[in-house]
């Protein structure tokens, strides 16, 4: 008994995706270049005109969570794996950048501030030192989560763990790396995490110019983090993780192997969240575990199930939107801002799990007369499988 | 060796709190394959109970002991209100009662900050369980530790024999293995979803119990313990019992023996990658219960 397992990753079709014909290629193409264009106009000349130094970095801030939103959306809305530890891959971005613009700001030779003050160590510790090179230190923001995603990935996606079992793990890989750094405080900085960051590649980051510039390259990173995961999503290969969601045994049957599509899409969705914990730091000027534990790595979730699992957009528009009121109501009220967090679980993810999004194609549909289901009436469609 | 023996013990003793916290949702996550993240939460509300009790009843031994049974109905009522509200509308969608439950797990948090405070509280423990038992070879074993596994021992005991003899456990047994052929044999499925329910969600109660003796009662105490609970249900198996009780103890004799080599940091990344590595080789855990429904 052999199978033929064809692997997805060469499988997939080199030329443009092709647009499904009832779609009308030419206007799909332009609708999406439309609002393109239009979400770059919104991030780029509206929100610097309208929005005050401070809340544009608090929008900047709000554009990194987006961005672990668009891997989640992918990886939970097309994929069906919900990714409850893609902390660990914003964490693992976020301390190698944050690694980096430490040293830097300590200079050549020096140890970073934190390290002098416990006191515990003489030189820098061997796994410190490549960080100092910008070099090594860029790169392995995005490429670290993603090694780390496809060890894990692959181990767990071959022996068919899914489902509830593969978010327990996700999640409990959370909790691990939480206290593996709050451990290994001499080195990690411990609770704190990595504090107090003043510059970004020679930049002061307490200049308002500055900032606005890492507001600028984190709008245009998420802008081309949404083109890729389109491309990705129109894609055949798109097509293959919708199928894989829906009916893992049938795909595996057809030929192809689930578990390398599972991975491609989880891979994918560590590498933006590692990119979003990078930026993050200079955004924020801090990296700490309660940034990136079991509690946070599942608020990144809510957004994209507010905003529309299954959609482009919704995990977007969602993760700003919940992360917009998070700031406003618990400022004023912290408690009232739980349990509506709780209640926004509750409603949406029971009661409307195709988010805000299925609103919008519900009232699309209405006028369309029904020719085209959308992704989420997909999802609905699908008989979610049991894992 | 007395070394040995005396890390040996305090890995029973870990594991033998796993085994409470694990218990309920071996039930719950096991036998009716439903997620509820707010199972930490149902832990909580059992430790939260003896410490209401507490104020009352102000013996600490006979408060400890109301609370047992009082602690299994607060729980277990509140599992059964989960259930009816939530939980059943969601049976088709395992992921998603994931995350509703943790909705639910954050507004009880809340409400516990709400009505004890953020701080923690802390129990008076009864003088008969605040001391050590010396035992020849120089071992010494702390009374509460004994108490817990005993209690822990106690649960898996009542439980088994609940499952195997009782008419509920013939049923709940039915359920777990064919549902539908179940429900054509005149089981109210329904009700023993419900049933379950209770009992699951009120062993979570006793073990919250067990807890006020090891330390602080906190708000997010919950959040703590469920990822645990939940391992040892995935390593053990779904569907029995005994998967559980034996990975409850592995673990904790690993936590331990870890803890003593390295740190508990260490120790915990330690069991982690077992469990990935276990998952490798078993990937439906220890045991599955093999049943001819397709689920």
């Amino acid at each position: 008994m052999t199978t033929v397992a064809r692997d997805p990753a060469t499988d997939v079709d080199p030329t443009p995706p092709v647009e499904k014909p009832a779609a009308g290629p030419s206007r799909h193409r332009f609708r999406a270049a439309a609002g393109f264009a239009l979400g770059a106009a919104l991030l780029f000349a509206v929100a610097p005109l309208v929005l005050s130094d401070f809340r544009l970095s608090l929008l900047a801030k709000y554009l990194c969570v987006a961005m672990v939103a668009v891997g989640i959306g992918l990886a939970w809305g097309r994929g069906g794996m919900l990714a409850l530890g893609q902390g660990v891959f914003f964490g693992l971005g976020g301390y190698a950048m944050a690694m980096h613009l430490k040293l830097a700001d300590a200079g050549p030779g020096n140890m970073p501030d934190f390290m002098m003050l416990y006191g515990q160590l003489d030189e820098l510790p061997l796994w410190w030192r490549p960080f100092a090179s910008p070099w090594f230190a860029l790169p392995a923001t995005v490429l670290l989560p993603m090694a780390v995603a496809f060890v894990l990935g692959s181990l767990v996606f071959r022996r068919r763990v899914r489902g509830a079992y593969f978010a327990i793990l996700s999640q409990a890989l959370a909790a691990a790396m939480v206290i593996l750094l709050i451990g290994q405080q001499g080195t990690t900085g411990g609770t704190n995490g990595l504090t107090d960051i003043q510059g970004f590649f020679g930049y002061d980051l307490d200049d308002p110019v500055n900032q606005r510039m890492v507001y600028f390259i984190i709008a245009g990173i998420l802008l081309a983090l949404l083109a890729l995961t389109r491309h990705l999503m129109q894609s055949r290969y798109g097509e293959l993780l919708v199928a894989v969601r829906d009916g893992e045994e049938r795909v595996r049957f057809l030929g192809y192997d689930p578990a390398t599509v599972k991975l491609v899409a989880y891979v994918v969705a560590a590498g933006m969240a590692g990119l979003a914990g990078a930026l993050f730091v200079p955004a924020v000027g801090i990296i700490s575990p309660a940034l990136i534990g079991i509690v946070p790595s599942i608020e990144f979730v809510i957004g994209v199930a507010v905003g529309g699992r299954a959609t482009l957009l919704g995990p977007v528009l969602g993760a700003v939107a919940v992360a917009w009121a998070r700031t406003a109501l618990s400022e004023r009220f912290p408690g009232t801002w739980t349990y509506l967090q709780g209640l926004l679980f509750v409603v949406v993810v029971a009661f409307l799990p195709g988010g805000l999004a299925s609103l919008v194609g519900l009232a699309r549909r209405r006028t369309d007369g029904g020719r085209r289901p959308g992704p989420l009436v997909r999802l609905r469609r699908s008989r979610v499988e049991a894992g | 060796m007395t070394v040995l023996i005396g890390q040996l013990f305090t890995g029973v003793s870990i594991g033998a709190v796993l085994l409470l916290i694990a218990l309920g949702l071996a039930l719950t996550f096991g036998q009716m394959g439903v997620i509820n993240m707010a199972h930490g939460e149902f832990i909580m509300a059992g430790a939260y109970t003896t410490y209401v009790l507490q104020q009352v009843v102000t013996v600490a031994g006979w408060s400890l002991l109301v609370a047992l049974p009082v602690a299994f109905l607060v729980a277990g009522t509140m599992g059964v209100l989960l259930e009816i509200l939530l939980i059943r509308r969601l049976y088709a969608r395992p992921l998603d009662t994931l995350l509703v439950t943790w909705g639910v797990s954050l507004i009880l948090q809340q409400l516990a900050r709400d009505v004890f405070g953020s701080p923690n509280v802390q129990t008076r423990a009864p003088e008969l369980l605040t001391g050590n038992i010396a035992l020849p070879g120089g071992i010494t074993v702390a009374n509460n530790r004994l108490f817990i596994l005993a209690l822990a021992g106690g649960a898996v005991v009542a439980l088994t024999v609940a499952l195997r003899v009782t008419p509920l456990g013939r049923r709940i047994r039915a359920v777990v293995q064919n549902r539908d052929l179940a429900a054509v044999s005149g089981i109210a499925t329904a009700r023993v979803d419900r049933m379950t329910f209770f009992i699951g969600s009120g062993l979570a109660g006793i073990a919250g119990v067990a807890l006020t003796l090891l330390g602080p009662i906190g708000p997010t105490m919950g959040t703590n313990l469920i990822i645990d609970a939940f391992l040892v249900v995935v390593v053990g198996g779904i569907g029995q019992l005994k998967g559980t009780v034996i990975v409850a103890f592995g673990l904790g004799v690993l936590q331990a023996t870890g803890e003593y080599l390295t740190t508990l940091s260490v120790a915990k990344v330690m069991v982690f990658v077992a469990i990935v590595a276990f998952l490798q080789w078993r990937p439906q855990g220890m045991f599955t219960l093999r049943t001819r429904s397709l689920a």
